[in-house]
């Protein structure tokens, strides 16, 4: 257990306008400069002048990954009486993973469960009276922590793993068995063999790393948006897709204000729909939040539903949306085809399918389906032959376990002497090992014994 | 009759590696010591192989030098050979080794201990220890003698109901032909203390002259000696050679035929062995694919003819034996003069121990050695010398003395014996070190000797000497660290030389000496500013130069690991009253009272989130 810098997101899963994500620790302050940008360029991110409050963007290299307001918290005077940072941003749990991954990557860890209140109570900020129900938090949130974990390590995340650490044993073990019997008979590891079994092991981790995403479609299911100017019959669409009445259906255009979001079994692929507010430039405040949220969910949506009104002219809006939706998996819909056509689908959307409905007669639902199924039939939902690694902490235990293979790697380029390579190896085991829940060094020695012969 | 004898401060119950230690180290902490052996011809003998360090061991026999122990220097004064193993391997798991020879390695331990102040010898057999309100009063010899004393150091070895077999025969014994102690045993189960038993086993001795060494392979010592004591900068010595032969297809056939009559198949002995040192039969059952196993022939010292056979260790019956040694090349007419035997023995389970080695209820009761389940030479007298010391402390009224897993392979050889307990008897390996780059055998004084000074068993001199020897590591390394090498012909000649690559511009040499290419030596004609440094003092810098990056990273690792260690755990403790810890962790931590956070998240069964419940509650408790 380390006293280092921890994250979270410290908001409630779910739904919420806003998410935070809280960071605490001496490193605090720098881990969240390495990812965000302010829009007042001359703030030092580093030694914020007092408690205070930035807006700005998270950034993934160059590309922005949401818009924020970060919180700066100088220790003492903190939740922790650490330094902490909270990110707020939009609270989709998608974005909120996407910038907490970012922030582990930037040299945070994952905060264990209740240790951001187990932090304010050791260093003194909470009394003693409270300090009481923290250990309950600490084992209940353990407990669950504990089942989940379990179900996941039943499946194929243990047994990918296990097949990627029988090589690096196999090599460790051997270097090991070397370094502890110089004078046995043992088959030195050649500088090749590690370097390729390292490779192997880099291949399949950023693989499985990789995996992540698909892990969240398969936990979450295909963030699908629907998306279309006020009244276009958007709600109707959903609440059909659904087979209930969730979203308020009125023809008076915004009334949906926020988004909305449930999950549907479509053929065997979970959909999580979200509504959205239309795209509509629009001067109402309530509103606005809404309309800018939907912008925000097109960035994060895995498919989109565009929604096209067949008996109204299209508007500057409609053409936004055909912008919008350019460069995403999409499928067109012309709405209302039960009443008068008043343009040409044909000629504004070239090469693309259109699909014809009337939502409120229950026409063309049928077509729809399969089309969201053409599109999705080739992943398999229900199995996942690859390893999802849908987990936030055991992703970011494979990250730190690619970095000392590359470490590792390095290493063997600058010809270090293993027993330092081994370091690195160790290192990338216990990593792994955390997954799993095993000793690395009880691993190693057991399997010198058993494998070689020594002794005198 | 009972009679009474003598008051001592410390009495030390065996006069092996571990009692040795102990013994000096209280005598020479001033307390009044008494070091008791069945028989004092089998002072510090080694019943097994006449040789002393090796890989970790090598690190073992180091730190106890840097603590103001002997066995480094008794090594230095009686080797006959000497070598630095893994030196194609990194710093870290360099290993010294030595062959000692025996008698000689005795006589002057026996001699130290003889001239030692406060120290006195007794050849007796202690039968009984009396305890009274949880304390330890007196020990009594077999003939009846009785000692008052405020500490006892157990250091028994194998001599607990030592029994010896060989094949169907099998008798009550100690090792190398002396007399078991027969009765302690039954006084330590008396005082509530669990035993378990243990078994291990030594090969045959030889005689050279039956010996065709014509057909095997001569081992010679290392060219340039290293000492193992840090007071001694270079030694010389006529060295003599160990020499290497293999069993082959005919041996493993003849175990295989005889293997009825082993008692470990058998199931005449019951005790755990070592998985470390399998018998020869052990090893043709579970490698049976292996072709030939390697075995070393080292002889037991300058003035005997006897040769120890390593890798031949067995209880098979005598006349199998024969056979079997008769069966490898070079040994075919090989005259056996001591046969290879099993032992089985009584050692207490470890976990029954503070981490100063006293029991945690009894006071004044200290364990070292293989009683505590470990087994060599090194590992024996490096918890001997933290016994002694802890036992003499404890008298002098002082704070015990412990080395953590970061200090010391001391730390983890006795953090792993006391915290995680052992099913078999316990060998030190540099793969249990976590910090294994910072516990170097080259830097065991940088890290220990100021320790031995505080508590007394490093005499001032030394202390200076090392003082000096650690601010010239720490000048030469600012100094390489601020000293730019201009690009010269010159320079590039030597890089070019060594195989690295040329520079274009200035370059500071500690960025040269990180390269692997590079070592501290190599740049001396480039580098008109150098110092004169010993080889021990340029050995520092070039190891600190080279791994500096992965030697930060441990440090950091240790700055965390520290923080656990020092969060103490009062012993009063009754784990079942915390709510939020799970069951198992209860009752683990009720039977090991561990004395630290971190000693208790090395418990098996105790989980992180019992380990973050346990800091709450503690500091609970401190608000209240």
């Amino acid at each position: 257990m380390k006293e280092n810098t921890i994250a979270a997101i410290a908001t409630a899963p779910g739904v919420g306008g806003i998410g935070i994500i809280r960071v605490s620790g001496e490193e605090a302050f720098s881990v969240v400069a390495k990812i965000f940008r302010p829009k007042d360029a001359s703030f030092n991110l580093l030694a914020p002048k007092a408690n205070i409050m930035k807006y700005g963007y998270i950034m993934d290299g160059e590309t922005k990954i949401d818009e924020v307001m970060v919180s700066f918290f100088r220790a003492p005077h903190s939740y922790t009486t650490e330094n902490v940072a909270e990110i707020n941003c939009h609270g989709g749990i998608v974005i909120l993973n996407r910038i907490l991954s970012k922030v582990i990557e930037a040299g945070a860890r994952i905060a264990e469960p209740g240790e951001f209140t187990k932090r304010a109570f050791l260093n003194g900020r909470i009394d003693l009276a409270q300090a009481e129900s923290i250990i309950d938090l600490i084992t209940s949130k353990t407990d669950l922590a504990r089942q989940i974990a379990a179900k996941q390590l039943d499946g194929f995340l243990s047994s990918k793993l296990k097949e990627i650490k029988t090589d690096i044993y196999d090599v460790l073990i051997q270097i090991e068995a070397g370094i502890d019997y110089p004078e046995h008979e043992i088959e030195e590891v050649t500088r090749e063999k590690l370097q390729s079994v390292l490779e192997n092991a880099k291949n399949s981790l950023a693989q499985m790393y990789a995996s992540f995403e698909q892990g969240r479609i398969i936990k979450e299911g295909v963030r699908t948006v629907i998306l279309g100017k006020p009244n276009v019959g958007k709600s109707s669409l959903m609440n059909t897709l659904l087979k209930e009445e969730r979203a308020i259906v009125t023809d008076i255009p915004g009334t949906t204000r926020d988004t909305i979001e449930e999950v549907v079994n479509l053929r065997g692929i979970p959909l999580r729909i979200v509504d959205t507010a239309g795209i509509r430039e629009t001067t109402d405040k309530i509103e606005e939040i809404g309309v800018n949220k939907a912008k925000s969910e097109i960035a994060q949506a895995d498919m989109i539903i565009a929604v096209f009104d067949i008996s109204r002219d299209l508007t500057e809006e409609d053409y936004e949306i055909i912008e919008l939706i350019k460069d995403k998996k999409s499928i067109v819909i012309v709405n209302k085809v039960d009443l008068e056509e008043q343009w040409n689908p044909k000629e504004i959307f070239k090469n693309q399918k259109i699909l014809n409905l009337s939502a409120k007669n229950k026409i063309g639902l049928e077509d729809l389906e399969e089309e969201i199924e053409s599109l999705w039939r080739n992943n398999d939902f229900s199995t996942g032959e690859d390893v999802i690694l849908s987990n936030l902490r055991h992703k970011n235990l494979v990250y730190n376990a690619l970095n000392e293979i590359d470490s590792a790697l390095d290493a063997l380029k600058l010809d270090l002497p293993v027993d330092l390579i081994s370091i690195n190896i160790k290192s990338l085991l216990d990593n792994l090992g955390e997954i799993t829940g095993e000793n690395v060094n009880d691993e190693v020695i057991n399997g010198i014994f058993s494998r070689f012969c020594l002794g005198k | 009759m009972d009679f009474f004898i003598d008051d001592y401060d410390v009495a030390v119950i065996g006069a092996g590696h571990a009692g040795c230690e102990a013994a000096l180290a209280s005598a020479r902490l001033g307390c009044k010591t008494i070091i008791f052996s069945i028989n004092l011809d089998a002072i510090a003998n080694m019943p097994c192989n006449p040789s002393i360090g090796g890989t970790s061991k090598g690190h073992l026999v180091r730190e106890i030098d840097a603590l103001g122990g002997e066995m480094g220097k008794n090594t230095d004064k009686t080797f006959i050979q000497s070598k630095m193993l893994n030196t194609s391997k990194g710093p870290a798991v360099f290993s010294l080794r030595a062959q000692a020879d025996r008698r000689r390695y005795q006589m002057e331990m026996k001699y130290t201990l003889e001239q030692q102040e406060n120290l006195d010898i007794n050849q007796a057999e202690i039968s009984d220890i009396t305890i009274s309100e949880n304390k330890v009063v007196s020990v009594r010899t077999a003939r009846g003698g009785v000692y008052r004393v405020k500490a006892v150091v157990l250091a028994t070895g194998t001599y607990l109901k030592g029994r010896i077999i060989l094949g169907d025969v099998s008798y009550d014994g100690g090792p190398d032909g002396m007399f078991p102690a027969t009765y302690l045993s039954r006084s330590l189960k008396e005082a509530g203390i669990e035993l378990m038993r243990f078994k291990t086993g030594t090969p045959a001795r030889i005689n050279a002259k039956s010996i065709h060494f014509e057909e095997i392979e001569e081992q010679p010592g290392d060219k340039e000696i290293t000492p193992f004591s840090f007071e001694n900068e270079a030694l010389e010595k006529e060295q003599i050679p160990c020499w290497l032969t293999y069993t082959n297809e005919k041996t493993h056939e003849i175990i295989k035929a005889n293997l009825h009559r082993s008692p470990l198949y058998s199931g005449n002995i019951k005790g755990t062995g070592p998985r470390y040192c399998p018998s020869i039969e052990d090893k043709i059952v579970r490698f049976a694919d292996k072709e030939r196993h390697q075995i070393f022939i080292e002889p037991m010292g300058e003035n005997t003819d006897e040769m120890y056979v390593q890798g031949m260790s067995s209880s098979l019956p005598e006349d199998v034996q024969y056979e079997v040694y008769h069966s490898i090349k070079g040994l075919e007419d090989a005259k056996i003069m001591r046969p290879a035997y099993a032992i089985e023995y009584d050692c207490i389970n470890p976990t029954q121990l503070k981490l100063s080695l006293e029991h945690k209820t009894i006071e004044g009761m200290f364990f070292a050695g293989q009683i505590n389940g470990s087994s060599g030479y090194e590992e024996a007298a490096a918890q001997g010398i933290i016994a002694g010391i802890n036992a003499a402390r404890k008298v002098l009224g002082k704070e015990p003395f412990i080395l953590d897993r970061s200090e010391a392979y001391i730390g983890v050889l006795i953090d792993d014996l006391v915290t995680k307990g052992t099913n078999e008897p316990y060998r030190m390996m540099t793969s249990r070190a976590e910090y294994r780059l910072i516990l170097r055998q080259d830097n065991a004084d940088m890290r220990l000797t100021e320790k031995g000074y505080q508590l007394g068993l490093i005499s001032r001199e030394r202390y200076e000497k090392f003082l000096k020897k650690k601010a010239n590591i720490e000048k030469e390394i600012e100094r390489v660290k601020n000293t730019v090498l201009s690009p010269t012909e010159e320079l590039n000649a030597i890089l070019r030389e060594k195989g690295a690559t040329p520079v274009e511009t200035g370059i500071h040499i500690s960025d040269l000496l990180r390269r692997s290419e590079i070592k501290y030596d190599d740049l001396e004609p480039v580098d008109g500013n150098r110092p004169v440094l010993t080889r021990a003092e340029k050995e520092q810098v070039e190891v600190c130069m080279k791994y500096e990056g992965y030697i930060e990273r441990q440090m950091h690792q240790i700055e965390q690991f520290k923080k656990l260690e020092k969060k103490l755990l009062p012993k009063d403790i009754d784990y079942n009253e915390i709510s939020g810890l799970a069951l198992e962790a209860r009752q683990k931590l009720n039977k090991q009272k561990p004395e630290s956070i971190g000693q208790a998240s090395r418990i098996s069964g105790v989980s992180p989130a019992d380990i973050s419940v346990l800091l709450v509650w503690l500091s609970m408790k401190k608000g209240k």
